[in-house]
Formats: structure tokens, sequence, C-alpha cells
């Protein structure tokens, strides 16, 4: 009998092309995602050494980082951006690569449109020069980001040599309580292990947890892998996945779906099988959380308060304490639902699925914004928006106060002109809140959908689990 | 690709811990298409003060540490963003080796790619580099070769990199050519995949 392989090792082994002797493994790699931002460079090493994209068919495009989510057709005033994705353009068409471009219906974070279309599929390897690829990986599909120098390599050869990562098993045991979601539980587990807890790991997600997650909640799970250090995220792919991908566009169809299911069903941890590490957790201590530092793993339960310096054992980390509490601009001891917040961000590629948008509407249906707040919704992609339109999501962020716009990174890292002023604070969805992340001097706390809802009525953090709903 | 044997130069200190990508490099400077000229914008938010003035208090700001080569940080330094454009910002603003205790992974593999050796060495040695570069004039030997760093005053430590990753650093492959010699091979794989 062969030894027993876990989900991400079977993957692994799937995709060896060959072991050079003296060089890292040489990995296939199914899916290639590109952006405007880590590709102009790696399209240029190509023409400077005559080289060719090896296979245009495995290589998707879109523009997500620095596009305005103003109505389209607005002009881009940013020179700079104009010219970034207008090189993406050129190289797109250059090379014979599908772009999904600002006027495609099917334009998005290219982590939102990867599973939307199909593209995305359990067993895959998948890279983009982005560190949120991590995210696919809730298909059960190994998933990675890499640099533009990577990026060069996979468009010229459709492999990568890859130092083998090793394992980690978070299992979650128990269901959520009311009010926590699948953000919470990533904040939780970063809280919990660091943001260094999984640097060199390939973290596998189970548990009643987990299984009990949507699709949608597995990829926000799976897409803040890379904020505890991890080089991917991965949950085994069962029913659920497959009801996700079936009849999505890409997605194989008839005999080939029946195949790949089949396949796909093999996927899963063996029993036994081995883990490097392994880490659990227990579902009912978790919270609906809010970061209060200047990194994700600076995770407090709302109902909990700002930490006391007396907290932290050496002095290292009580000067680092010291330190985003000033860039925070918050005391020791505050309570966290004593914090007004400025702005309130919906979106990126953790949080700007449909169901988010279900959930965040659910939460400010009925109520108003605070006239304090200026709090905006930024859909993940252009399908993700026409499917909110159509339940007249739209409606109920618009009605409440809520700019509605179109899809892009935005807020998240600021690349666009969706960005903090000095001293503003926002409660966001994003994924990061180091220092400067959405705007130079800005203070965000990384929260869910619903507490993010729930604080732009406030106007400060405020308890999900005490909320109340209108019908 | 830059080849890194060995390199003797100045350090500068960086003590924090957990410097992500977003502090390296700014994202408004990520809009260029260039592979050059990021040094300018190198650690933008800590070395300019909010109206783009130099602020003096910044360790790569001070006269003792300009020129430096190596920089000597705290722990899982380059956490988040993907951003290569981290590395081509200390390469262009002249540093050829980071050292800390742990590296995050994505930046440590664009290092390699880019000629700039990551060093991890033990937290406690970390320290004792901090502190010894805190003396005017400090200068390190970052050894590849012997995989060493040390110092003519005691300093010695030795530390570990994959035999790969080295031998491109050593003789600045392309390690793209090195993948396109196994064609054979990745055709083979190809054509069994699609069957």
């Amino acid at each position: 009998m062969t030894r027993p392989r876990t989900l991400y090792e079977k993957v692994w082994d799937e995709h060896i092309v060959c072991q050079p002797a003296g060089s890292a493994p040489l990995l296939y790699i199914d899916l290639h995602l590109v952006h405007e931002v880590t590709s102009p460079q790696a399209f240029d090493g190509l023409r400077a050494a005559g080289r060719k994209v090896r296979q245009p068919k495995r290589t998707v495009a879109t523009v997500d980082h620095n596009i305005p989510t103003e109505p389209r057709g607005t002009p881009i005033v940013d020179l700079i951006a104009a010219a970034q994705i207008a090189a993406l353009q050129r190289n797109c068409k250059e090379f014979g690569i599908p772009l999904f471009d600002m006027d495609s219906p099917d334009q998005g974070i290219v982590h939102i449109i990867g599973p939307e279309l199909g593209l995305t599929q359990p067993g895959m390897t998948i890279v983009c020069g982005d560190s949120h690829t991590s995210t696919h990986g809730a298909l059960g599909s190994l998933a990675f980001g890499i640099g533009t120098s990577e990026v060069e390599h996979v468009l010229a050869t459709q492999c990568l040599p890859q130092r083998k990562p090793k394992s980690m098993l978070i299992q979650v045991n128990g269901r959520l309580p009311e009010g926590v979601s699948a953000k919470d539980l990533a904040l939780g587990i970063i809280g919990k292990i660091g943001t260094d807890g999984a640097t060199g790991h390939v973290i596998e997600y189970a548990g009643e947890a987990v299984r009990g997650l949507s699709l949608e909640g597995r990829m926000t799970l799976c897409n803040m892998s890379i904020e505890a250090g991890a080089r991917a995220g991965m949950v085994a792919p069962d029913e659920t996945t497959f009801a996700y991908v079936r009849g999505r566009r890409f997605a194989p169809r008839a005999e080939a779906w029946e195949q790949a299911v089949e396949r796909w069903r093999r996927l899963a941890s063996d029993p036994g099988a081995h883990y490097d590490r392994v880490v659990e957790l227990d579902a009912a201590t978790l919270a609906p959380f809010v970061t209060w530092g200047t990194n994700p793993g600076m995770v407090v339960a709302v109902d909990e308060h700002v930490p006391e310096l007396g907290d932290w054992k050496t002095e290292a980390e009580r000067s680092t304490a010291q330190r985003m509490l000033e860039y925070m601009d918050l005391r020791p001891g505050t309570p966290i639902e004593k914090i007004s917040v400025d702005r309130v961000f919906i979106g990126s590629c953790t949080n700007s699925r449909i169901e988010d948008l279900r959930a965040a509407a659910k939460v400010v249906k009925g109520h108003r914004v605070n006239p304090k707040v200026r709090a905006l919704v930024v859909p993940g992609s252009q399908m993700v928006k026409q499917a909110a339109e159509q339940e007249g999501l739209h409606k109920i962020f618009s009605e409440a106060g809520f700019e509605w716009r179109e899809s892009g990174c935005s807020m998240c890292l600021g690349m666009n002109p969706d960005i903090l002023q000095p001293g503003e604070r926002c409660a966001s969805t994003s994924n990061r809140n180091f220092e400067g992340r959405q705007g130079r001097g800005g203070r965000t706390h990384l929260v869910s959908p619903m507490m993010a809802a729930a604080a732009a009525v406030a106007g400060h953090f405020t308890d999900i689990r005490k909320w109340r709903f209108h019908p | 690709m830059r080849a890194f044997r060995v390199h003797t130069g100045k350090v500068a200190p960086l003590d924090r811990v957990n410097v992500d990508t977003d502090q390296i490099i700014p994202k408004q400077f990520l809009k260029r298409i260039e592979r050059t000229g990021f040094g300018e914008f190198l650690f933008y938010d800590w070395r300019r003060s909010a109206d783009g003035s130099m602020n003096a208090a910044f360790v790569l700001n001070q006269p003792q540490y300009a020129g430096a080569g190596i920089l000597v940080a705290g722990k899982n330094f380059g956490c988040g963003s993907s951003r290569e454009h981290a590395v081509w910002a200390l390469e262009d603003f002249g540093f050829r080796a980071v050292i800390a205790p742990s590296f995050a992974d994505i930046f440590s593999n664009n290092c390699g790619k880019n000629g700039v050796l990551t060093v991890v060495l033990r937290e406690g040695e970390v320290a004792e580099l901090m502190r010894r570069a805190q003396a005017a004039g400090y200068s390190l030997t970052v050894d590849l070769e012997k995989k060493q760093v040390r110092d003519d005053q005691g300093f010695s430590a030795s530390f570990a990199l994959d035999d790969f990753t080295r031998h491109c650093l050593l003789n600045g492959l392309d390690d793209i050519g090195l993948t396109l010699q196994h064609e054979k091979e990745i055709a083979a794989y190809e054509a069994r995949m699609n069957g």
C-alpha cells in the first residue's frame, strides 16, 4: 500500500515535471493569472531575451489594482496608472493572452474572477504575481503568490523551480458561533499563530467549522493564509466545491465533468497522512474580531479592549506595541466599541463576493450610514456587481448612504484614487492594516463585512451579535 | 543577474520586526513599468516626513550609514505583498544583502532572483550585529562561498542557504535559461497531461 498523503502532497506530486540534480524540482503551473502591476517588467524580460509565452491558453489577464472605481468610461487622470494599464493591453495583444479589460463584463479582482469563471479548479497549480493568490486554495488547488521574476519564468516556461514547502494542518473543531464569519476565523487564526506563524508552510484547513463554510467563506479563509506567512492555504474539495464549480464558464462539462469530479474526490488527504505541524482551534472560542495594530495578527474580540502595555512580556514587544498604538492613535485599555470610524470600506479579494455583500446589506437594511462616516462598497467583479444589482443590494446600500462603485482592488491598497487621508480611521473588510496601506497616515482596522456595515451605521465599532436587524 | 560571492560593506541597523513590503516601497511607486530607479522611494514614508522633507532620525538618513551595502533587520522581514519592487528598491539603493532572523517566503524568493542575498542568523546574532552597527564605520563581510558572516572584531556566524539558490547567486545565473534546458521533460509532461 502506498504511503498516505495530504491534499497538498497529492497536488504537488502530480505537477512535478522533473527533479534535476542540484536544482529545485520543476513544478508545472496549470493556470497563471496576470494583472497590470506585477507584469510589465516580466514582459519586457521576455522581449529582451527573445522569448515567447509558452502557454497563452493557460494564462489569463485582467486589470484590477490601479483602476478607478468611478463609473467606467471616466478618463483615468493618473497618467502613470493609465500607462501601466496600456502596457498590459499591449503585452496581452503581442503575446496572445486573453485579457478581461476595463470594459469587459468579466473584469474584476483577479482572485474573484478566477473561481467565478470556473478557471480555478480543484487539484490545479495556480500562480499570480500577487500574494493573495492563496485565495484559490479554497477549491483544493495549490495556489501561491510570486514576484515579477517568477511571473516571467512562468510566462516563458509554464514551470517554476520550487523547493517544497512544509505542511501544516489547521483543524478547527466545532461550529462557528452566530455573528462569527470566515473573516473572523481567519483573523482568529492569525491572532493565535502570528503573522509569521506559517512561514514556509502550506496550510490545509480542516474540521467541522471549515467544512461548514460556504465556498466563498473558504476563499476568505484561504485568502488570508499569506497574512500568517503561509505559502498557500487549501481546503479539500467536497460536495460544496463541486456544486460551486459546476456549470461555470470554464468548468468541464458532460462526461469530462463526471471524470473531473471523480478525480477531485481522490484529492482529500488520506487518513493518517503526516503534517509537519498541526494546530487545533475550538470554533466556540471565536468572536467577531477587530484588529487594533499595524499587522493582521494584532487581533481582539469586539467586546474586548485595546491591550495594555503590561500585556507584553519583553521590552522589544512593548516598544513595538507602543509604536503601533502611536501610529493608530489609540490608548491602551480603550474598549473596542468606543473607537469611532471616519471611513468604511467593504471590498477587496478577501470580502467582496456576493455573499459578503449580502451579509453587509442585511446589516445595513433599514438603517442609515452615520453622518460622520464616508462608506464605500466596491464589488469584487462586474459579475458580483451585476448579481448584487439584480438582488437590489445596491439600493439597500445607496439608500443607506453608501457609495456603490465599480469593481477593483480599490481602497484595499489605495493604488487608485480611493485612499484614506492622513489620520482617518477606517473599518475595512480588506486583509492588511499595515502603516499607510490605505493611504499615508491612514488607520486601518480589519473586520468582517457584517462588522464593517455595523460600524458604518453606528459610527464606531459595535458587536454584531447584538445588532438590531430589520427584516 | 548580478553574481554574489563575497561582499564587504557598511551595515545599517533597522531594529524593527515584521517590516512589510508596503513599508519597503509604498504602493504609489508600483505604477512604473520599468525595473530600475526604485531606490529613491525605498522606505519612503519612513525616510520622508508628510511634507516630503527628509526625516533625519530615520536610520538610512543618518550620515554614518550612507552607502551601506548590508541591512540588518528584525524577524519576518519582507512580509506582506509579493511586490518585487521592494527588492528592486533595496538593490537600487545599494543593498547587496539583508540579514534577519527570518524572512517572508515570497520576498526571499524575489531577492534570490535579483542578486540580493538574504542571510538568516539567530536572534542573538542579529541583536549583536544591531549593537555593533551602532559604531560609525562598522563593516561586515558576507561570504556566500563560505556561507559565513564575519567582521574584523571577532564576530563570525555561519548561515544556511539551499544549494540551488546559492549556485544561481554565486554564478549570477538566469534560472529561466536553466529551466529551458528541460524543454524535453516539460513537453513530455504536457503531452502526458493533455493525453
